[in-house]
């Protein structure tokens, strides 16, 4: 089973040379910290910056300079400034490459949810809705249950949806899954984890074809 | 050059009053009109309805107008932030829109450029779509989004001169751009309103065409909300 930090480098073998990548807020952050140094790809915040740095070194924090979590960043040589609307002009005009992003739950079809629990949690979708509306790639990174040990990879999403049929692939603390028009087909388990307890863990239709290779990290 | 410059904040919000709807601009706290907050706060308004990706936090950004209850209804996309907040929403004292950040953006963006309206791809098949147009274009579905209507924009930017151009610095960016020229006023506040001439026309942002009134604002907070840092090795 993998922690947050597995999962998030299990996503970075994902990431491709030349890819302008979008990161979510929670595991999808960590990914930057996994990607291979031999490749170019540049970082894209939807509050307004391409080519995102590491944390700045303490007393060198900017206020004006912030990633979509609100926590100080630094840029690297090369990186640009925008405003919103251009930021989701990229985003929405497809120039991202992939986006990583949390989810609270998954269907079989690709919906996702992840802004909304009714009565309980609201905080808004922020940029989610106009990323997954209009990215190509979409990767999911989430535990593959939640806190009360239910599944989040389900038949048909429970809470208010984020987007509709649009994920393609879902990566959890126990898998890597595609999301295909049958169902979530199993490409990989996590070091420790079998088949049946994937099975198990998953409440949507789940497609087992052949041998499954455990994942390489 | 017509001067767009006002002396005072006072002077800069001479106009607002109750029930009005305003845009401010920032994301989380960065960038937001800390000058023009401290003003409303000052001078009471209430029933108001604010556009802004956020809403601040407890003590500060918006957080300070929410304390006061002047807020009637907010247009945001992210409201995590702030406890208040979400007590005033869920005890339904506050109303609440929440939309997309990228059609917030423009939405703010189309009222700046003459548009009534634009079709997006973002939140077909969700609640944010109910009871709105949608409409088919190459296979593919989009949620027709009005433009909005606003009286005052409040936004801020790092430097300006009193023509009323503006230049903005790292992603205190953000919405502020977008918001210039979207409502019938548009107030800036700077850090640093510089004389003619000195700022180069090349490195404008926002032509003072769009901003009606520009003063400096008199201090700033700049409050940083997720101080994050890295250790340096040795």
């Amino acid at each position: 089973m993998l922690d947050k930090n597995g999962i998030a480098k299990r996503i970075a073998k994902e990431v491709q040379d030349g890819y302008y990548v979008n990161l979510g807020i929670g595991i999808p952050t960590l990914v930057a910290n996994y990607v291979r140094h031999d490749i170019e790809v540049e970082f894209q915040s939807e509050n307004g910056v391409l080519g995102m740095g590491p944390f700045p070194f303490e007393g060198e924090e900017d206020a004006d300079i912030i990633n979509a979590g609100k926590q100080t960043i630094t840029t690297l040589p090369g990186a640009s400034f925008f405003d919103s609307a251009l930021s989701f002009s990229m985003i929405r005009g497809q120039h991202v490459d992939l986006t990583i992003l949390g989810a609270m739950e998954v269907a079989e079809n690709g919906d996702i949810a992840n802004w909304k629990i009714p009565g309980k949690m609201v905080k808004g979708m922020g940029g989610a809705m106009d990323l997954v509306a209009s990215a190509e790639n979409i990767i999911v990174a989430m535990m593959h249950t939640n806190k009360r040990g239910a599944s989040k990879l389900l038949k048909k999403c429970s809470l208010p949806l984020t987007g509709v049929g649009c994920v393609k692939k879902v990566v959890t603390n126990m898998a890597v899954l595609e999301v295909t028009p049958r169902g979530f087909k199993l490409l990989e388990r996590a070091p420790g984890v079998s088949v049946d307890d994937i099975r198990n863990a998953t409440e949507g239709r789940l497609i087992v074809e052949g041998t499954i290779p455990e994942m390489v990290l | 050059m017509i001067n767009k410059k006002v002396s005072s904040v006072e002077e800069a919000l001479i106009g607002v009053t109750n029930n009005m709807t305003f845009m401010l601009g920032g994301f989380g706290l960065s960038g937001i009109p800390e000058n023009a907050i401290a003003q409303l706060v000052k001078l009471g308004v209430s029933g108001l309805t604010c556009i802004s990706n956020n809403a601040g936090v407890d003590d500060f950004g918006l957080g300070l107008l929410l304390q006061q209850k002047q807020i009637k209804k907010m247009v945001s996309s992210y409201v995590g932030e702030n406890d208040e907040f979400e007590r005033q929403m869920l005890s339904g004292e506050l109303e609440v829109e929440l939309i997309p950040q990228g059609t917030l953006a423009e939405r703010c963006r189309a009222a700046q450029a003459g548009f009534p309206a634009i079709y997006t791809p973002a939140g077909y098949g969700t609640e944010v779509a109910e009871g709105k147009e949608t409409r088919e274009f190459d296979g593919k579905m989009y949620v027709l989004e009005h433009a909005f209507k606003a009286d005052f924009a409040f936004v801020k930017a790092w430097k300006g001169d009193e023509a009323g151009n503006l230049i903005f610095k790292g992603t205190a960016r953000n919405f502020n751009p977008n918001m210039c020229g979207a409502a019938k006023i548009t107030v800036a506040e700077v850090e640093e309103l510089v004389p003619l001439g000195e700022l180069d026309p090349n490195q404008i942002h926002i032509p003072g065409i769009f901003v009606k009134r520009i003063f400096q604002g008199a201090v700033y907070e700049k409050r940083i909300e997720q101080r994050t840092v890295r250790q340096k090795s040795t």
